[in-house]
């Protein structure tokens, strides 16, 4: 670096004088300073310690994004679908900062997942950083939240009808049902009210909160120093921990900014600049079509986050499925809850906690299972699968008028749209190839006529002609190597 | 009690720094709690609007031939300018013959999603958790506890009339 000629070193006294003036009446530096300087235990300085700034990054830039997005935004129903169309069209760049909203929403929301999974197998939540974690569980409620009022805000036909589901949820509420499902919508009805309220939540409440609740969440990580790394057989007592901790951060610490801190800057570059590549390669998300209940050909899909319930709700055994909607999330979260209260000491290591391990493992599995399926739902009937799919012309090939008739009837009365051929098809009923192996002629008839495990009755909207014309077709479809299936004691009775 | 205190400085009863202090916090308490009252009410406002129904028009008669189920719409009668197309509300009504109709509220008993109705085979299928139901709305299979809501309704003036504008749920089937 050469000297500084006259004119710099100027401006560099003027600023010095600037930050000294400044300096004197706040005395901010010196805090900020302090505060990101303080000591750290050497061990915490690792890749693994960033999920929580990156959370803090992902929620600053939503809050960026959406401030952007309200100054054109509509919170009305008859113009925010219009308003949405008017960003992603007519705004310059609107369509990106949209991008960038709904994009960091699923950012932020796998964030603070990663970020809990990590504090949870660290042991962070025991003694004496419990009201840590409890803060922790709501910032997490309330990630969620955005997140879901997100979706009711980017008002098009899934909004719409996601929250028929939630005034359906709130309508299975013992008693005061019908007063909870008005509270939640604003009225009888999904109308303007319903949109105005869920916009309050979205932008003045659940944000409100959480900048409180990250501001406490922050001081306590401060007050308590970050959590260290968990070694095995380092037990957490409540005698002893706190002075063994301040000794070891004395004996081995290291500054917080820079040594700790370059890593969560790293990072957090990296979560900026994925999300950005994010949104600049897939785009906006949504809107899809225009909140109209007139428009009933639709299949309402929640977002990725919460597709997981969706799933559940198809799965659950009807007879447990109200109180488990109902109590299982309370229980769900009393646990989380309670949690550093129920083993609030001890190991901390997921090195010596099995179950740990083994919640998390199994947890993710169950979440990632009912997420795939819930991506292609093979509970739903597909609703066009028998006016748009082609009948597999391996099976029409060689066959009878009767049985090409039977065809036709399988296409007409809608059976695909439960029942696949060829692959193609819903996945609600068993396939249809190979069907004949499995039932015999009169088991067919029986089955069509009068439904059961879980297929509905035709009896009424089928001919006598046409179940015999429907049942010739299904006898054919068996492979050629195999033979169809046939009844044993007819068979026996016949020789 | 009183031996023990410092004779020659009596104490008042009520000092007035402690007064002051005392009425304060009193004063803002009620104050405060006179303030939510109608924060409260306004908030909880919603639930009181329960009984909010009424009759209205679906259609001349003409519009539903014999025989056939069709899909109508009406107008929510409780409708604010700023409602949009939420206003329109779809259901299915059935006319069984001349004089005997049942209106079927759109959504499905389970979760509220719209069901489709499918002529040829004569079933409402429901495209969200898979719930079918038979013509005559009773639950065909999947996971509704129920089969379809039922609006009630009425002929008059040459028209079907149904009451109207609320969404039905378990707790509130129309």
């Amino acid at each position: 670096m050469s000297a500084p000629t006259r004119a710099e070193g100027a401006a560099l006294r003027a600023l010095r004088a600037v930050g000294a003036w400044l300096e004197e009446r706040t005395g901010l530096g010196a805090q900020i300073g302090e505060v990101a300087g303080h000591t750290v235990p050497r061990d915490t300085a690792s890749w693994w310690y960033v999920f929580g700034s990156a959370s803090l990054t992902a929620f600053a830039m939503q809050v960026v994004t959406g401030i952007c997005l309200a100054t054109v935004y509509t919170p009305s129903a008859n113009d925010a679908w219009t308003s949405l169309v008017q960003l992603d069209q007519g705004v310059p760049l609107g369509w990106f900062l949209r991008a960038l909203h709904g994009w960091g929403s699923n950012f932020m929301v796998a964030l603070v997942l990663v970020h809990m999974v990590q504090v949870f197998l660290f042991g962070a939540f025991k003694y004496p950083r419990e009201l840590t974690w409890v803060l922790g569980v709501f910032l997490l409620l309330m990630t969620l939240g955005m997140a879901f009022t997100g979706q009711v805000l980017r008002f098009d036909q899934d909004a719409y009808w996601g929250l028929g589901i939630g005034a359906a949820i709130a309508g299975r509420v013992p008693f005061l049902g019908p007063q909870v499902v008005h509270l939640l919508l604003g009225g009888p009805i999904i109308a303007g009210a319903t949109l105005s309220r869920f916009f309050a939540l979205h932008v003045f409440v659940i944000p409100g909160l959480l900048i409180a609740f990250v501001g406490l969440h922050l001081l306590l990580v401060l007050k308590l120093g970050i959590n260290e790394w968990p070694m095995p057989g380092r037990l957490v007592d409540r005698d002893t921990y706190r002075r063994e901790y301040q000794a070891r951060v004395r004996a081995d610490g290291v500054r917080f900014f820079p040594d700790a801190a370059k890593r969560d800057l790293v990072f957090a570059g990296i979560v900026i600049l994925a999300l950005v590549a994010c949104a600049a390669l897939f785009g906006p998300i949504g809107p899809g079509g225009q909140p109209d209940p007139t428009i009933i050909d639709t299949v309402p899909a929640p977002d990725f986050f919460f597709l997981w319930i969706y799933s559940l709700f198809a799965l659950l055994p009807p007879g447990i499925e109200t109180p488990l909607i109902l109590i299982g999330p309370v229980l769900g979260i009393a646990f989380l809850l309670a949690l550093p209260f129920l083993s609030g000491t001890g190991e901390k290591s997921w090195r010596r906690r099995p179950f740990a391990v083994i919640a998390v493992l199994l947890l993710a599995l169950t979440v990632g299972t009912l997420t795939y399926l819930g991506t292609f739902a093979p509970w739903s009937p597909v609703m066009e699968a028998w006016s748009a799919l082609p009948t597999p012309t391996a099976y029409l090939k060689g066959r009878s008028p009767l049985e090409i008739q039977g065809a036709l009837i399988v296409q007409s009365k809608q059976c695909r749209n439960c029942h696949a051929l060829g692959g193609e098809g819903g996945l609600r009923g068993p396939a249809l190839d190979g069907v004949a192996t499995r039932l015999t002629r009169d088991q067919l008839i029986r089955q069509v006529l009068q439904g059961g495990g879980n297929m509905p009755a035709y009896g009424k909207n089928l001919s006598p002609a046409e179940v015999t014309a429907l049942v010739a077709f299904l006898e054919t479809l068996h492979p050629a190597g195999q033979q169809p299936a046939r009844d044993a004691s007819a068979a026996g009775a016949g020789q | 009690m009183a031996d023990s205190r410092d004779s020659n400085a009596p104490v008042p009863p009520v000092s007035r720094r402690g007064f002051l202090l005392t009425a304060g916090v009193a004063l803002s308490t009620v104050a405060a709690a006179l303030f939510a009252v109608p924060v409260v009410g306004f908030l909880l406002s919603p639930v009181r609007r329960l009984a909010a129904q009424a009759w209205v028009p679906l259609g001349s008669l003409a519009e539903f031939p014999e025989g056939q189920t069709r899909l109508a719409t009406y107008r929510n009668p409780f409708v604010q300018p700023w409602d949009g197309e939420t206003a329109n509300v779809p259901c299915w009504v059935r006319r069984i013959s001349a004089a005997k109709f049942q209106v079927f509220a759109i959504n499905c008993a389970h979760l509220g999603c719209p069901v489709r109705w499918f002529p040829e085979s004569g079933l409402f299928m429901c495209p969200c958790h898979g719930g079918v139901y038979y013509a005559d709305g009773s639950r065909a299979s999947g996971p509704p506890p129920r089969g379809l809501f039922e609006y009630e309704h009425k002929v008059e003036q040459g028209q079907l009339w149904v009451r109207g504008g609320e969404l039905p749920t378990l707790s509130e089937p129309v």
